[in-house]
């Protein structure tokens, strides 16, 4: 194992070497992850909502964006400067304080779990132990801040959207903790870069999907019914409930919102892609490829290409999962409330726990494929 | 005192601050749904005391248990319930109130007094960190095995004890005249009888 790039170490040396103390130096670099990644998050987003509108203009055998910007990039960009000037209105009736703190108790959650996506070995905010348990709980937080804007809108649909996505969002975390509970009991650890590293090494064929597909089907199911997207987007089931939690919302308020649900989007993409796709190993290993070569690991430039074809390669299985998302969206018509209820508690519950004892089961059969 | 002495004081100060003011809104407040909510600030700023002390498998568990379950279970009864009630005032609530803070105070300095006067036994080791979890685990299955399973057993029991409650079995014992079983009506004020006949 070779360290690989370290950032962090270099950084901090060229800064001493200014003449600044170590501590000072650690606190410049220290906002400097966390800056980026929140900036490429909001990118992120960007792509997804471009992605949205130009996938469903292709079901729908229309063009989509096309004058604002080349093929249309600049239009989910346009979209959040009309948001941020429009009037943010607080209905006569509301809760004003808790009207205000709903969208953010929904935001801040989803933007924290960015903490533990790795985009290579060492590019990540930080390796906690934790890992993707850091992830189920706070997700778990969000609920409330649903709760919170649908009460405080004093609204009947909002109420109703509120309390449905709360039902909802319990209903599907007890499945999709123990299809995780089942990757960690393979890979041995809960920390995201052990989970990847664990399926490395034989490139297509090593990733946890193989193992684990009921695991798949089931973590996917879950994370579309956390994200809150079709055919599980029932808390704003136009039809029924004009837009759920989000009625009275406008401005600045509704784009944190809309916002705090595409970011939601890429980073279930971005877990899919981590826990059962390989993260960001590429199909065929870079390491045997600059072996078959004689390249050694440590050369610099190679260093340098393994991490940009890791980002690249998250990306591009990330993308490719919301590019699926969108399509279910316009395709898959809404299932309804009792339904989506009687799949999370019903079928899913059971299929995942015994998904659980049977990867315990093979693990103590075959530990060389499950991992021992 | 380094960078990382000094984030862990101040960081140490909000979060006690904010544990203290958000319960005492929990208990102060007149309003139920905001004590509801207050009540899980005061559970996540628990998870940040825990953070602080390198537990931090006890803080996600914290933050996963009493707030992402227990605090939306709280709000999910209030707000099904929604009862905007106006409380009536009860008589001599002064001094009810008073007798209240002054039980509570001398709780209070009873605890304090035990936690000042007690020599506990701080341990040198140093904590566990990331691997933590892997230490709770061997302790689970190792020394602490008879107590976690009957805790399983015991949450078992809640489990089949909650479903039951829920799932209460109607037994026909009153039959209206209709021959129909009471228990299963809905209570329904009397239609007013439309002709049913269709005119076209």
């Amino acid at each position: 194992m070779n360290p690989g790039i370290d950032l962090q170490g270099t950084f901090i040396e060229s800064l001493q070497g200014f003449g600044l103390p170590a501590g000072a130096a650690k606190a410049i670099w220290m906002p400097l992850p966390m800056l980026i990644v929140l900036v490429g998050s909001t990118v992120a987003v960007l792509i997804a909502v471009w992605m949205e509108r130009k996938v469903s203009a292709a079901a729908q055998q229309r063009i989509g964006p096309e004058y604002i910007g080349p093929l249309g990039i600049l239009a989910p960009l346009a979209d959040g400067l009309k948001l941020v000037f429009k009037e943010d209105i607080i209905p006569a009736k509301a809760d004003k304080w808790l009207f205000t703190f709903g969208p953010m108790i929904v935001v801040i959650p989803v933007f924290l779990s960015f903490l533990i996506v790795p985009f290579g070995e060492n590019l990540l905010i930080s390796d906690v132990g934790m890992g993707v348990f850091l992830w189920i709980a706070l997700s778990s937080v969000v609920p409330i801040g649903l709760l919170m804007s649908g009460y405080a809108s004093n609204n009947k649909y909002s109420l109703l959207g509120g309390l449905r996505a709360t039902a909802q969002s319990l209903a599907y975390e007890i499945p999709l903790a123990l299809a995780v509970m089942a990757i960690a009991m393979m890979s041995n650890s809960l920390s995201t870069v052990d989970i990847v590293q664990h399926q490395s090494g034989y490139g297509l064929l090593g990733w946890n999907v193989w193992r684990q597909p009921f695991g798949f089907v089931i973590f996917f199911i879950a994370a579309l019914a956390e994200c809150e997207r079709t055919p599980f987007d029932l808390p704003e089931a136009e039809e029924e409930l004009v837009a759920g939690y989000q009625t009275e919302y406008s401005g600045m308020k509704f784009a944190l919102f809309y916002l705090g649900s595409y970011v939601n989007l890429t980073l279930s993409a971005l877990l899919v892609s981590i826990l059962y796709l390989g993260g960001w190993e590429a199909p065929i290993p870079v390491g045997l490829i600059s072996s078959t070569f004689n390249i050694s690991d440590t050369t610099p430039w190679l260093q340098v290409i393994t991490g940009a074809i890791g980002i690249l390669m998250t990306l591009l299985k990330t993308y490719a999962l919301v590019f699926f998302i969108v399509l279910i969206r316009w395709t898959i018509p809404r299932v309804r409330i009792d339904q989506l209820l009687n799949l999370g508690w019903k079928f899913l519950l059971p299929v995942a726990l015994a998904n659980l004892l049977a990867t315990a089961g093979l693990k103590l059969t075959f530990p060389a494929f499950f991992g021992g | 005192m380094n960078l990382a002495e000094g984030v862990q004081i101040v960081s140490f100060g909000i979060l006690a601050a904010a544990v203290l003011i958000s319960a005492l809104g929990v208990v102060l407040l007149k309003n139920v749904v905001y004590s509801a909510f207050l009540l899980g600030g005061s559970f996540i700023s628990m998870a940040g005391l825990y953070f602080l002390l390198n537990a931090d498998f006890v803080a996600a568990a914290q933050v996963l248990v009493y707030v992402g379950a227990i605090n939306v279970l709280i709000l999910f009864a209030i707000m099904l319930v929604n009862k905007q009630e106006e409380y009536a005032v009860v008589k001599g609530a002064g001094v009810r109130q008073v007798a209240t803070g002054l039980v509570c105070l001398g709780l209070f300095a009873l605890l304090g007094t035990m936690v000042v006067s007690t020599p506990w036994a701080i341990s040198s080791a140093t904590p566990a960190g990331d691997s933590s979890i892997v230490t709770i685990g061997i302790h689970f299955f190792t020394d602490f095995l008879l107590p976690f399973e009957l805790v399983s057993v015991l949450l078992l029991i809640a489990l089949v004890g909650a479903i039951v409650l829920a799932r209460r079995e109607f037994v026909p014992e009153n039959l209206s005249a209709s021959g129909e079983d009471e228990a299963l009506m809905l209570p329904e004020r009397q239609r007013e009888m439309v002709s049913s006949r269709d005119d076209n």
